[in-house]
């Protein structure tokens, strides 16, 4: 399963390192990064992920996720690549 | 990386974060037809046992959705057969038992709601529709999830005007056993014309007759996004609008059909139908009356309403059926005054009236939904704005319903707080004349001339 791991917030340093260090304790194999500056100062990085050897759960690692972006003043998402996919592909 | 174009990715986040995209509900409908029995208390044991059994993991499976994927997934929900079905052998005591049977199995389940307390007498009444019915005002003043529908009218066979006569009453007896909450018991009761069997939104879902063992329906929702794209266009013509319209409600429904595929395959369950529509909720930003605004009215309610309206209903189906393989339910733009807080603020200015909101129902889903109006209306005034609502739909081949709640003691200008998804609504103003030698007549309405299609 391939999984899209989303960060929204005020560009700093370190927050690569600190998202990919959570993902990759859990075992799940980064695919692709991609990062911009929305609007000026709006960083957005969106990660491709595969979930396939994952160790531990889903929504565990979405809740580290968020408790470190709740931290750090970012939303972080990551949900089921096949969402993105029903809802802007034929 | 992956196909997918960066924007369309913080498209969707943006529509959820921002814009209020949801599944508005996922429901499990359920037969009960093998739960059918002569003893009342054999009976409500299958029914629990039932219900409890099919759908044990249908609310871990929701959230369990809701979290992969990302998207909120706000009502868990459960319909069954309609009561009425189970109910010949039994006295309006023992429907009240069933239906406290079915309040504590959704209880049990964790769902909000459990619709299917119906009976459906378009052309008449069994023993057990009878039951049933008397025993809707005790029935839902004792339980807190149970919700009810009656059927009184549909194209083929006209309307059953003894049952629209009844039904005047019963919400009037609903509303004073629950007078300490504002007739709160009204918000769970629906009076249809043509309701259909698949329906997955409260208070008028059952499982039909005419549907399987088990099933999931879903029901999608988005007024908030739509409003979001309409922005983009504003000032452009009415092409325009439509075609932004059905794009939006057609990434709103693929997202609603990948839930429904996905909670099926989970549960075992055959996948019955999206429900497309256009279901507001009291929050802001999240409201069917501002997108009707949005197009450039300055109230909801005002001239030009109705064309606004029939326009977004159109268009939501247009963009929606392409992303679904199976549409069913009520399928459109829902007008609940107290979910919706544009409609809430245009009714209580006193520019979206009654009268108003009967002419909307004409181009879009469901009916009078939600409305309060004065504690003293009588059964009458009730059953006669049953029966004009009810008369639309028969002529239409629509689905028309009405919920109304004549909050006990309130006058209008009154303010009633509900609570939760059924928001809060103004006491709005009904005719003062009477209609009492009108429904009094009752019989039946005859189905009109263009219901004889074969």
């Amino acid at each position: 399963m391939r999984a899209i791991i989303t960060v929204l917030g005020k560009d700093n340093m370190g927050i690569i390192y600190n998202v990919t260090k959570i993902v990759s304790s859990y075992s799940v194999n980064i695919l692709d990064i991609s990062q911009t500056i929305m609007n000026n100062d709006i960083f957005a990085m969106i990660m491709l992920v595969d979930t396939a050897k994952m160790q531990g759960e889903f929504k565990d690692l979405a809740a580290d996720l968020q408790a470190y972006g709740d931290g750090a003043g970012y939303a972080i998402h990551v949900q089921r690549e096949d969402v993105f996919n029903a809802m802007h592909t034929i | 990386m992956t196909k997918l174009a960066h924007s369309d990715i913080l498209e969707t986040i943006h529509m959820v974060d921002d814009q209020h995209l949801d599944v508005r509900t996922i429901t499990m409908g359920i037969s009960l037809l093998d739960c059918v029995g002569d003893d009342i208390n054999t009976v409500c044991r299958r029914v629990y046992d039932k219900i409890t059994g099919k759908a044990a993991n249908l609310v871990k499976c929701g959230e369990d959705i809701e979290l992969e994927y990302g998207i909120p997934i706000v009502n868990k929900r459960i319909s069954v057969t309609p009561i009425s079905l189970l109910a010949n052998p039994f006295t309006p005591d023992d429907c009240v038992k069933l239906a406290i049977t079915l309040d504590k199995a959704a209880m049990a389940t964790g769902v909000n709601f459990l619709g299917g307390f119906s009976a459906l007498v378009h052309k008449g009444y069994t023993k057990g529709d009878r039951a049933l019915i008397a025993a809707i005002p005790e029935a839902l003043a004792q339980t807190e999830r149970v919700c009810s529908s009656v059927n009184i009218g549909t194209t083929k066979a006209g309307m059953n005007m003894d049952a629209v006569r009844e039904m005047g009453q019963v919400i009037k007896q609903l509303a004073e056993k629950t007078a300490d909450r504002a007739g709160f018991g009204c918000a769970k009761l629906v009076v249809f014309c043509n309701a259909p069997e698949d329906n997955p939104f409260m208070a008028g879902a059952f499982h039909g007759v005419g549907e399987p063992e088990t099933v999931i329906n879903v029901g999608v929702s988005g007024p908030g996004v739509v409003k979001y794209a309409l922005e983009k266009v504003k000032g452009a013509d009415f092409g325009t609008v439509s075609e932004t319209i059905k794009k939006t409600a057609f990434k709103v429904t693929r997202m609603g059909q990948l839930v429904a595929q996905e909670a099926s395959r989970r549960l075992n369950t055959e996948f019955g139908i999206v429900d497309l529509s256009l279901a507001p909720t009291p929050a802001v930003g999240d409201s069917v009356a501002t997108i009707l605004e949005e197009m450039g009215l300055e109230c909801c309610g005002t001239h030009g309403t109705t064309a606004a309206l029939a326009l977004l209903n159109d268009a939501v189906k247009k963009g929606g059926v392409m992303a679904t393989s199976y549409v069913g339910g009520l399928s459109g733009a829902f007008i609940p005054v107290s979910e919706d807080a544009g409609m809430i603020a245009a009714a209580e200015k006193g520019v979206l009236t009654l009268d108003k909101l009967e002419a909307m129902t004409c181009v879009c889903s469901v009916g009078l939904d939600m409305i309060v109006v004065p504690g003293d209306t009588t059964a009458a005034t009730v059953s006669a704005i049953i029966a004009d609502e009810a008369a639309i739909g028969m002529i239409n081949q629509k689905t028309t319903a009405v919920r109304l709640i004549p909050a006990p003691g309130k006058k209008v200008g009154d303010m009633v707080e509900f609570g939760g998804l059924l928001g809060s609504g103004p006491v709005q103003p009904v005719h003062q004349e009477s209609s009492e030698e009108f429904v009094a007549r009752g019989g039946r309405i005859p189905a009109p001339i263009h219901s004889l299609r074969n």
